[in-house]
């Protein structure tokens, strides 16, 4: 069999329709897995005693674990207590907790490292806490948190591949069933490889220059 | 209460009475009051640590006092947390460094407030901001980010940031300790030129030709209270403790000399 | 019933166990072959000339952009069947986790030389010490001791690596808990289990590294970051 005809018509159609997947996992968890890392930063330094310990522990939990077993807690144990996740449903699930506790960790960073006098200013104007929180310190915060988030984002891209071990055939998995069928893994897995390096590289270069868009002379670092 | 009363109709725009805080073990203050009227300068002097600070952040609650009262034009400050907004609303706040939001141009840092606070209209809230920057001649930096200004150009936005509030009264937490010598003149004046148009306004300052030119009472706090107070003339010439008169000459030592 | 269940999950427990080994073997063999790969590299990088330090850039930007799982893949079905080589999973895992390691560590320590700095190897040099003899005794040195937070992120990074060996089945914990799961029927608290076995090594290790970097601290010497 002709090598080109290999890519063309058996390898690309699946992997195709696996980067589907792998692009649909990724802008799921993505947003949502900041927007959560935002939350549970923002409990760990402002809220009461409870919701900082929560917090904390959620964080130590998950950044402790490898997302592996998260993912296998999501999809093969929680049908034991009843609750079945479909194997997209539970990889979207497991990524956007996961991400969210090492992104927490940058944005808490970022916002102990603005200087106590910002919220004073606000709350001196009137601000309530809520307030000065959104309007002052998370733009400043989110703003410094921007390199290790991006880090975050761009591991997230390459982990999408862990859920093929929960059964969901994303581009790693397509490769995995075309590669074993035709016992191909060099080539399919140098293949599915340079598509990973594309979509890390692609992503690093929109982060950076989301980075640039959004510099304020005095802030960041 | 008839002391709300008696404020409303004396003209007594903040009372101040009995604060006491302490940090830790340490008690910082040990009993202040004091009392200013419409219009009127007050100048607090006294050693580094000596809880200047911590007075002016218990009249806004932004440190909580354990013991003592304020009021604001007879309303009671103190214990209401609840409607704190509208009492710092109207006590404007000038802090040493600034505090200027580094990640607003000057304008935006201006209309921050109106905007969020008073629920103002976007519109309003910039003709308002422009307004009070041109009061403090810097309209031409409204789109400067606070990085890009100098140390005089961020206190005179921090100075219109507090007046854009519309404020009854205005704290200020030696605004001028933290600049170059030669960019302390800029913002004595904006302060001048606002106790010349009657506003009420509590200095803590170094500035002795200032006080003296401009303060009706100068406070000198030692050991958390209230050890002399009195018109300028009378803390220069004859104040009650020889300490007093001890201080008040070593400032130029500590300070540097000051604009006469 | 409850007592029964319990009684299982006690017993696998020595199972799982053994799987710590294995775990502990992973990271401690990738750790190692990453350090052994990742200096030479870092060195590579900051004094060679623009081709040692490009393919080394190539390296780096290649084990770090592609996916671990990926990697595993195409190492252990692919090139070392390719190239004949007969290996174990265990031995394949550590190999796949070390030259990615390796692209992370060497990184990590061409910061740190940077961050040393020219003054100290133009001092070295100026005392006669040959270039290499200075890179060893007077930039290594230093190097290594402001690498150890660096490194203990890294240690922390591959440890969690470690269970995507699961996929070519080497018997580590989370592969011997995934067997567990499924014989006893009691894949939650299992899972669990193994979680916390991965907790206590991610900061068990961390704090081990904190304490050594204490230890090795030389007074006088700015603390990192
Ligand atoms: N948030 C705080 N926690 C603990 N101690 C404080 C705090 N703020 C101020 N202090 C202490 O209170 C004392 C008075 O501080 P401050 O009011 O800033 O003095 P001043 O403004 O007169 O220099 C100082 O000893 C200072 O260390
Ligand atoms: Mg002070």
């Amino acid at each position: 069999m002709n090598t080109m005809h290999f890519i063309t018509d058996i390898l690309f159609p699946p992997l195709l329709e696996g980067l589907g997947v792998t692009l649909r996992l990724i802008v799921y968890s993505v947003p949502f897995g900041f927007i959560a890392g935002i939350l549970i930063a923002v409990g760990r330094v402002y809220g009461n005693k409870l919701i900082s310990t929560f917090c904390f522990l959620y964080t130590l939990f998950f950044r402790g674990a490898p997302l592996l077993v998260q993912l296998f807690i999501l999809y093969f144990a929680l049908p034991s207590i009843g609750l079945y996740l479909s194997s997209f449903t539970a990889a979207v699930i497991g990524f956007i907790l996961c991400s969210a506790a090492y992104h927490s960790e940058y944005i808490r960073g970022a916002i102990q490292s603005i200087k106590s006098g910002q919220m004073m200013a606000a709350e001196a104007l009137g601000m309530s806490k809520i307030q000065a929180v959104s309007s002052i310190i998370l733009p400043q915060a989110l703003r410094r948190a921007i390199p290790g988030c991006s880090n975050e984002i761009i591991y997230l891209v390459k982990y999408s591949s862990l859920a093929y071990m929960v059964a969901c055939v994303e581009l790693t998995g397509a490769g995995k069933v075309i590669a074993s069928r035709y016992f191909e893994y060099t080539l399919v897995f140098s293949i599915v490889g340079i598509i990973y390096l594309i979509m890390t590289s692609v992503v690093t270069i929109g982060l950076n220059s989301l980075e640039r868009k959004m510099e304020i002379p005095g802030i960041g670092k | 209460m008839n002391l709300e009363k008696a404020d409303h109709d004396n003209g007594v725009v903040l009372r101040v009475e009995d604060i006491h805080k302490t940090y830790g073990k340490n008690e910082i203050l040990k009993g202040v009051s004091f009392h200013i009227k419409k219009g009127e300068t007050i100048v607090i002097i006294g050693a580094s640590g000596s809880g200047k600070s911590t007075l002016l952040r218990c009249i806004n609650q932004l440190t909580i006092p354990e013991k003592g009262r304020i009021w604001l034009e007879g309303e009671e400050v103190t214990h209401h947390m609840k409607e704190i907004s509208h009492f710092r609303q109207r006590i404007g706040m000038v802090f040493q460094d600034f505090n200027l939001f580094d990640h607003l141009c000057a304008v935006r840092n201006v209309e921050i407030g109106l905007i969020k606070v008073k629920k103002m209209d976007k519109k309003q809230a910039r003709e308002i901001a422009m307004e009070e920057l041109r009061r403090v001649g810097l309209e031409r930096q409204a789109n400067q980010y606070p990085a890009q200004l100098s140390g005089g150009q961020k206190q005179r936005v921090s100075i219109a940031r507090a007046l854009a509030m519309n404020p009854t009264v205005m704290l200020f937490d030696e605004p001028t300790s933290a600049l170059d010598p030669e960019l302390i003149g800029e913002v004595l004046e904006v302060m001048r030129d606002l106790a010349m148009g009657g506003m009420t306004m509590v200095v803590v300052t170094h500035e002795m030709g200032f006080a003296r030119s401009v303060a009706n009472e100068i406070i000198f706090i030692e050991g958390g209270k209230i050890l002399d107070q009195g018109t300028p003339h009378k803390l220069f010439t004859n104040p009650e403790h020889e300490r007093t008169r001890q201080f008040i000459c070593k400032i130029d030592e500590l300070y540097g000399k000051t604009e006469k | 019933m409850v007592g029964k269940n319990i009684l299982l999950i006690y017993q696998s427990i020595p199972f799982l166990l053994r799987g710590l080994v294995v775990t502990i073997g992973l990271v401690g063999g990738a750790l190692g072959l990453g350090f052994i790969l990742g200096i030479p590299m870092a060195i590579g990088q900051v004094y060679g000339n623009k081709y040692i330090s490009g393919l080394i850039s190539i390296y780096v930007w290649f084990f770090r952009g592609l996916p671990v799982l990926v990697l595993l893949f195409l190492f252990y079905f692919g090139l070392f069947i390719l190239f004949n080589l007969n290996l174990s999973e265990f031995t394949s895992a550590v190999l796949v986790l070390g030259l990615i390691s390796a692209a992370y560590q060497s990184q990590i320590f061409r910061g740190s030389i940077k961050s040393i700095g020219e003054g100290q190897m133009l001092a070295a040099i100026s005392l006669g010490i040959k270039k290499y003899d200075a890179i060893l005794s007077i930039i290594l040195p230093q190097a290594l001791r402001i690498s150890i937070p660096g490194w203990s992120n890294e240690y922390a990074i591959l440890l969690k690596d470690s269970a995507i060996a699961y996929a070519i089945g080497v018997m580590e914990v989370l592969t011997r808990a995934q067997f567990v799961a499924t014989r006893t029927y009691k894949p939650l608290p299992i899972f669990f289990i193994s979680a916390i076995i991965f907790i206590i090594l991610t900061y068990g290790g961390v704090k081990l590294l904190a304490l050594l970097e204490k230890k090795v601290r030389i007074p006088g010497y700015g603390e990192e970051r």
